[in-house]
C-alpha cells in the first residue's frame, strides 16, 4: 500500500470513528489512537530508514498535512463537545422563579414619625426651625407662664402626672416648648417654630385615649400676625396631609394662651362636606387647636405684647394620624406591630 | 350644661326662631351646642275619667270611660291609683311614646281599649324606679282642660340645647340668664331679667342674728330671712325645669334653691334658722375640727377649708355641702338664705379633697359675679314667698369685700382688624358690641368698652374684645394668606437633627422603629440597672404598670418583641430613641437596639443570616463608624444585671462608658434575644474630625495567613493588639478568618487564623521586607501572648 492510499484509509476511518465521538474521554481514547506514539498517522514516518531523501520529504509533508488536518477535525469535534456539555449544564441549572424570595431585612419609621418627619419637612421649608423640650417640665413653664395659674380651672381640663409636690410633671402639652423658646432667644427677634414631642395626661388608656400621646405645636412671632396668616399656614398643612381640595374653616374656641383663640377644621374627606359618620354628620373635622398668641404670655417671656404679636397652633399627632391612615384605635402606635410594615413602608401617594 | 329653652324664653323673646338653626348660630360663634333635644310627644290629650270599675278578669285592671272632648273613650287601666272625676293624661291611638312603643287600640283581656292613662315615666319626662312606678298615673290639677294637648299645658315641649363648653365659658353658660344673653348676643334681641319683687314683712333680719366674717377667703355674704314656709311640692314649671337641666325635683324649698342657681349661677344656702340659732360667723376651720355634712358622713376638716360656724361648731363647709345640724326638712319653718362669694382656690381645693365636687361647688370654683349674688338672693325672696308661702323679712345681712372696680379696655379698628385679618367698618364693630350688650363709646374709631360683671371670663383688654367682637362677626370672612415674614432657612435642632441621623442609620440598617410608654412599671424598672440614678416617680400613678419615668428602654422593647412573638413573627429587630429622665428633672437620651431571630432570611433555602453577638456587634459599630468614631471605641467584658455574663460587655467610646451590649440573661428571658443600649448624649458630646479623602494606594499589597494556637481566654483583641504593635505602619490590615476548638486541640486551647495585609501607599513592597515583618510578629505573639503557631 503506497502512501497516498494509507492516508485516505486514515481519512475515511477517522471521518467514521469522529462520528461515534460521545464524550471528552472517547476523544482522547481516539486521539491517541490517531496521533499517539503508536497512533496511525505517526506510524506513517516509521520505517523511513530505507527511503530517499526525496521520498523522505514526501513523505514528510504528505504526514504533516494529515496531522494538521486530523488536529483540526480534533479540535472541531472538542470544541462541539465542550459547547453540548455547558448547555447540559445549563440546562441543569433551570430554577423555578416562583419560589419566594430571601427576605432582605429593611428597617420602618413608626408611624407617628413617619407623619412627624413629614410635617417637619414642611415647615422647614417654610422657614421654621424644629426644637424640642424636656418631657419631665415644671410647672412654671407647663401652666403658669401660659396663662394657666395654680388653681385655674382650665387646668381640669389638663389632669396632670405630677411627680414632685406642684412644681415638676410630665408635660400636659407641648407648649412650654414655645415658652422655652422665647426665653432663650434674648435678642428678641422673630421666631418661627414648631416642637412635636411627647406629652401626657391621667387619663385611661382605651381604643381612643392614651395617657401618653403626641403634639406637634408650632410658633410665629412677629409683628402685626393676624388670624388670616394663621389660616393660610394652616391651609397648608390641611393640603399636604388631607389632599388639594380641602376646605378649611375656623370655629372660636378657648386655650388660656391664645386670644382669640380657634379650632381648626377641615372639610371632611371621606364624604366631601356632605356629612359622614367620619365627620359626625357636619361635613367638618376638627384637626387642631391655634389661635395668636394671648398677651400675658409674650410677655411672660420677655416680647413685649404692644410690639409683638404671634400666632400658635398644635395638632394631636395621632388624631392626624388616625385620620389621615383610617386607623380606628390609638393603641395601634404604642404596640409596634411589626406585620403592619408591609403596608406601611412606602412612599406615599402624594 | 343643659339648657331648657322654655326657660330661656322667660328673659328674651324668640318667637320666629327656629331652634335649631339658632343652635347652629350659637355654636358657629363659639358656644358648642352638641345636642339639640326636643321631645316629640305627639297624641297626648287631657282627659277627665269620668267613670272607673273593676275589670271583672283582672284583680288589678281598671275599666275607665275618659272624657277626651272628642269622644268618651273606654281605656284599661292599671294604675291603682286611678278613679272618677280626676283629670289625666292620655296618650290617643297613634302615639309613639318614648322606646318606641305605639299605642294602638286593642282588646286587654276581652275588654276593648282606646288609648292609655300615662305616668310621668311611660312619657321619659321621670325616670323609671320603684317609686316612680308606686306613685302611678299622674294627675293633672282640677283645672286642666278636657282635650287640650297635655304636654303644652305641662310646659314639656321644650327643647333642650346640651352645651359642650370651654373652660371660659363655663361661667356665664351655665346658668339660663347668662346663656340668654348669648342668645342675645346672637340674635340682636334684648335680656329682660325676671322678677324679685316681694312683700316685705316688718321685721328686721338684724333682730334674728348677726354675722362675723372672721377670714378674707369669704368675699362677699348676704343673709336674708324668710319665715313660716310650707314644704310641699314645687310647681310643674319649677320641676320640669330643673328635670330638663339634670336635676331632680325634691321640695319647693330645695328645687328654689336650685333654680336660682340655674337662673344666675349662683347657688345658694338654706339653713334652718330655728336649727342654727342667732349668729353665723365665718373663718377658716382648724385642723382635725369635724362636721357631719347633708349625706351624712362625718368629714375631717383641714386650715385651708372655709367654713360657715353658728360662732362655736361648724355648720357648712362653705361652698362645698352644708351640715346635718341645720338641714332645712319637712318641719322646717323659718330659713335663712346664703348667697355668698368666697376664695375659689379654698372652695375647689377642699372639694377636690372632699371629693365632693357639684354643681354648686364648681360654680363657686369658676367664679361668681357680685351683682347676681345680691340678685340672686332677691329672686330665692321672691319665690319663696310665692310658691311657699314665706314670708320675707325687709332687710339682708351684708358683708362685702369686693373690688368693684369697673373693667374697661380701649381697642382701635385697625387693632381689631390687624389681629383678625379682616376688613370690619365701625357699622359691624357697633353691631358686635351692641348685640353683646357691652356699653361702649367711640372716639375716631377708638372704642372705650366696659365690660359687664357677668362676663367674668372676659379680661380688660383689648385682645378679649377683639376675640369677643371677631366671633360673633364670624372667622369665616377671614381670607387665608401666608405670614408676611423674613425669608430664612429652617433649620433641625442639634439634638433633633442628631437624632434623625441615627434613627435614619438604623432604619437602613433593618431596624424597625419603635414607640413606647415613657412610663413604666417596678418590674420593669428593676430590670438591667446599668448606670442607674435616683429614679422619678409619677406622684398619684394611675395604674401600677404606670407609676415609674424609665431609664431603660429595653424593657419596653422586650415588651414589644413579647407582643410580636406571640402574633406569631419570628424575626424581630427593633430600635428606640427616646428620652430618659433621673434625679427629678435630668435627661439623657437613649439608643436602644433589640435583635431577634434571622437578620436575612429564607424559609425554604439556606440562605439565612441568624442574630447573633457577632451580628449585633457589625449593628453597633456600623452605627459608631457612621457617626466619625472609627477606631474610638472598644468593648470591655463586664458583668451587668439582667445581661448573660459571659455574652456581654460594656461599651467604651474614648475609654468613657457609653452603654452596653450583649445577650439578654435567660434567667430573663430563654429566648436567645441581643440587645444593646448606649447614650446619646455621650455620643454627640463628642468631636468629629472633618471628612478627609483617603488615597487608595496603586500599588499591589501582599497578604499572609498564619493561625496562632492560644489560651481558651485569651482574647482575640490581646492578639490583635500584640500584631499592631508588631506590624508598624505597613500592616494595614487584620482579619480573622477562622476560630478552631476541639479535635487535635487541647480542651484549655483554641486556634484563631489572621490574614494580614502589608501595603505601602508609595511603592511596592519586597517579600523579603514583608517576611521581616512577619516573622517579628509571630515571634511577638509568641512571646507575649503565650501562643503558638499551629501546624498547617
Amino acid at each position: 500500500m503506497d502512501i497516498e492510499e494509507k492516508v485516505k484509509l486514515i481519512r475515511e476511518n477517522l471521518d467514521k470513528e469522529i462520528k461515534s465521538v460521545q464524550s471528552t474521554n472517547d476523544l482522547s481514547n481516539l486521539k491517541v489512537k490517531y496521533l499517539g506514539k503508536k497512533g496511525c498517522v505517526t506510524e506513517l514516518t516509521h520505517d523511513m530508514a530505507n527511503l530517499s531523501i526525496e521520498e523522505k520529504k514526501e513523505i514528510g509533508r504528505i504526514s504533516n498535512e494529515l496531522k494538521s488536518r486530523v488536529d483540526a477535525i480534533f479540535s472541531e469535534c472538542e470544541e462541539a463537545l465542550k459547547n453540548k456539555e455547558l448547555e447540559k449544564k445549563i440546562a441543569s441549572e433551570k430554577i423555578d422563579i416562583t419560589l419566594p424570595s430571601t427576605k432582605i431585612s429593611v428597617g420602618s419609621a413608626n408611624i407617628l414619625e413617619k407623619l412627624i418627619e413629614e410635617m417637619e419637612e414642611l415647615f422647614v421649608s417654610m422657614g421654621y426651625d424644629v426644637v424640642e423640650g424636656p418631657e419631665v417640665e415644671k410647672d412654671l413653664y407647663n401652666f403658669e407662664l401660659l396663662n394657666l395659674p395654680k388653681g385655674h380651672p382650665a387646668r381640669d381640663a389638663q389632669d396632670t402626672f405630677y411627680t414632685y409636690e406642684s412644681t415638676l410633671l410630665l408635660r400636659s402639652q407641648t407648649s412650654p416648648v414655645q415658652i422655652r423658646t422665647m426665653l432663650k432667644n434674648k435678642d428678641k427677634t422673630p421666631l418661627r417654630v414648631i416642637c412635636p414631642g411627647k406629652t401626657y395626661r391621667r387619663d385611661d388608656d382605651d381604643a381612643t385615649h392614651s395617657h401618653q400621646f403626641t403634639q406637634i405645636e408650632g410658633l410665629l412671632v412677629d409683628k402685626n400676625v393676624s388670624l388670616a396668616d394663621l389660616k393660610g399656614t394652616f391651609d397648608v398643612v390641611a393640603k399636604k396631609f388631607f389632599g388639594e381640595e380641602r376646605k378649611t374653616r375656623f370655629r372660636p374656641s378657648f386655650y388660656p394662651f391664645t386670644e382669640p383663640s380657634v379650632e381648626l377644621d377641615i372639610s371632611c374627606f371621606n364624604c366631601e362636606g356632605k356629612g359622614c359618620s367620619i365627620c359626625k354628620g357636619t361635613g367638618w373635622i376638627t384637626v387642631g387647636g391655634a389661635g395668636i398668641v394671648n398677651h400675658n404670655v409674650l410677655d411672660n417671656c420677655g416680647y413685649d405684647s404692644t410690639v409683638w404679636s404671634g400666632f400658635a397652633f398644635g395638632f394631636g399627632a395621632e388624631r392626624l394620624a388616625m385620620l389621615k391612615y383610617g386607623i380606628s384605635d390609638i393603641r395601634t402606635f404604642y404596640t409596634n406591630d411589626l406585620r403592619i410594615k408591609d403596608n406601611f413602608d412606602r412612599k406615599d401617594n402624594d | 350644661m343643659a339648657i331648657s329653652m322654655n326657660w330661656v324664653k322667660d328673659y328674651i323673646d324668640l318667637s320666629g326662631i327656629d331652634l335649631k338653626s339658632l343652635a347652629n348660630k350659637i355654636t358657629d360663634s363659639g358656644v358648642n351646642v352638641e345636642r339639640v333635644v326636643s321631645h316629640e310627644l305627639n297624641n297626648l290629650v287631657i282627659g277627665e275619667v269620668k267613670t272607673c270599675e273593676e275589670h271583672p278578669d283582672s284583680d288589678h285592671l281598671h275599666i275607665c270611660i275618659v272624657d277626651t272632648k272628642d269622644e268618651e273613650r273606654q281605656i284599661v287601666c292599671g294604675a291603682s291609683n286611678v278613679r272618677a272625676g280626676i283629670k289625666v293624661i292620655v296618650s290617643l291611638p297613634g302615639a309613639i311614646l318614648p322606646g318606641g312603643v305605639e299605642i294602638k287600640p286593642s282588646v286587654i283581656r276581652g275588654v276593648e281599649s282606646k288609648g292609655m292613662i300615662c305616668s310621668l315615666s311611660e312619657l321619659g319626662l321621670e325616670e323609671e324606679s320603684a317609686e316612680t312606678r308606686a306613685k302611678g298615673i299622674y294627675i293633672l290639677p282640677d283645672d286642666a282642660p278636657v282635650g287640650c294637648d297635655a304636654v303644652k299645658y305641662l310646659g314639656l315641649d321644650d327643647t333642650i340645647y346640651e352645651l359642650d363648653l370651654n373652660p371660659n365659658r363655663n361661667i356665664d353658660c351655665t346658668n339660663h340668664i347668662g346663656f340668654a344673653y348669648e342668645v342675645a348676643s346672637v340674635t340682636g334681641r334684648k335680656v329682660k331679667l325676671p322678677s324679685s319683687k316681694t312683700h316685705p314683712i316688718e321685721d328686721s333680719v338684724q333682730k334674728h342674728f348677726s354675722l362675723e366674717i372672721n377670714t378674707p377667703n369669704c368675699l362677699m355674704y348676704n343673709a336674708k330671712m324668710v319665715k313660716d314656709v310650707v314644704i310641699k311640692e314645687s310647681p310643674d314649671f319649677i320641676k320640669n325645669r330643673l328635670i330638663a337641666s339634670g336635676m331632680r325635683p325634691i321640695n319647693n324649698v330645695v328645687d328654689i334653691s336650685n333654680y336660682v342657681m340655674l337662673e344666675y349661677g349662683q347657688p345658694l344656702h338654706f339653713f334652718d334658722k330655728d336649727k342654727l340659732g342667732d349668729k353665723i360667723s365665718v373663718r377658716m376651720a382648724e385642723d382635725n375640727e369635724e362636721i357631719i355634712t347633708l349625706d351624712k358622713k362625718r368629714r375631717m376638716l383641714t386650715k385651708d377649708d372655709i367654713v360657715i360656724t353658728d360662732g362655736s361648731k361648724p355648720v357648712c363647709i362653705a361652698g362645698v355641702m352644708g351640715g346635718e345640724n341645720t338641714e332645712v326638712d319637712s318641719t322646717t319653718k323659718n330659713i335663712l338664705i346664703e348667697s355668698a362669694i368666697f376664695n375659689s382656690y379654698n372652695v375647689r381645693y377642699t372639694s377636690l379633697r372632699l371629693d365632693l365636687r357639684s354643681e354648686a361647688s364648681l360654680r363657686y370654683e369658676r367664679g361668681l359675679n357680685y351683682e347676681y349674688c345680691n340678685m340672686a338672693i332677691e329672686r330665692a325672696c321672691h319665690l319663696l314667698e310665692k310658691y311657699a308661702d314665706g314670708k320675707v323679712l325687709s332687710d339682708t345681712v351684708t358683708y362685702d369685700n369686693i373690688k368693684k372696680t369697673k373693667k374697661t379696655a380701649t381697642v382701635s379698628l385697625s387693632d381689631i382688624n390687624t389681629v383678625l385679618g379682616l376688613t370690619m367698618n365701625s357699622l359691624d364693630v357697633k353691631k358686635s358690641l351692641d348685640n353683646l350688650g357691652f356699653p361702649y363709646s367711640v372716639k375716631d374709631d377708638i372704642y372705650t368698652v366696659e365690660i359687664p360683671n357677668r362676663r367674668l371670663d372676659v379680661e380688660a383688654h383689648k385682645q378679649d374684645l377683639i376675640e369677643e367682637i371677631g366671633r360673633l362677626y364670624g372667622y369665616d370672612k377671614i381670607i387665608s394668606r401666608l405670614p408676611i415674614v423674613e425669608s430664612k432657612k429652617g433649620e433641625y435642632a442639634d439634638s433633633v437633627r442628631y437624632r434623625k441621623l441615627i434613627s435614619k442609620r438604623l432604619r437602613s440598617l433593618g431596624l424597625n422603629e419603635c414607640r413606647t410608654y415613657t412610663l413604666v412599671s417596678s418590674e420593669e424598672d428593676n430590670l438591667f440597672k446599668y448606670d442607674r440614678k435616683d429614679k422619678i416617680e409619677v406622684l398619684k400613678p394611675l395604674s401600677s404598670d404606670k407609676k415609674i419615668v424609665r431609664q431603660t428602654l429595653i424593657p419596653s422593647l422586650l415588651k414589644v418583641y413579647d407582643y410580636n412573638k406571640s402574633r406569631g413573627v419570628k424575626d424581630i429587630l427593633l430600635y428606640e430613641i427616646a428620652n430618659t429622665y433621673y434625679d427629678m428633672d435630668k435627661e439623657e437620651t437613649k439608643i436602644a437596639v433589640l435583635m431577634k431571630g434571622n437578620y436575612i432570611s429564607s424559609n425554604w433555602n439556606e440562605s439565612k443570616l441568624k442574630v447573633d453577638f457577632y451580628l449585633i456587634k457589625g449593628i453597633l459599630e456600623n452605627l459608631l463608624n457612621y457617626l466619625g468614631f472609627n477606631n474610638r471605641y472598644q468593648l470591655k467584658e463586664k458583668e451587668i444585671d439582667d445581661m448573660h455574663p459571659y455574652v456581654s460587655c460594656e461599651i467604651l467610646l474614648d475609654q468613657e462608658a457609653i452603654g452596653y451590649m450583649g445577650r439578654i440573661h435567660p434567667k430573663v428571658i430563654k429566648d436567645e434575644i441581643y440587645v444593646f443600649e448606649i447614650s446619646m448624649n455621650k455620643l454627640m458630646n463628642k468631636k468629629v474630625r472633618p471628612i478627609k479623602f483617603k488615597e487608595i494606594s496603586k500599588y499591589p499589597s501582599i497578604v499572609k495567613d498564619l493561625a496562632f494556637v492560644v489560651d481558651d481566654d485569651t482574647t482575640s483583641r490581646e492578639i490583635v493588639d500584640t500584631i499592631k504593635k508588631a506590624g508598624g505602619k505597613l500592616l494595614t490590615n487584620i482579619d480573622v478568618f477562622d476560630l478552631y476548638k476541639g479535635e487535635n486541640l487541647d480542651s484549655s486551647k483554641k486556634s484563631i487564623a489572621y490574614s494580614l495585609t502589608f501595603s505601602d501607599p508609595t511603592r511596592t513592597l519586597t517579600e523579603e521586607e514583608v517576611m521581616e515583618i512577619f516573622n517579628k510578629i509571630i515571634n511577638e505573639v509568641i512571646k507575649k501572648n503565650n501562643a503558638s503557631l499551629r501546624d498547617k
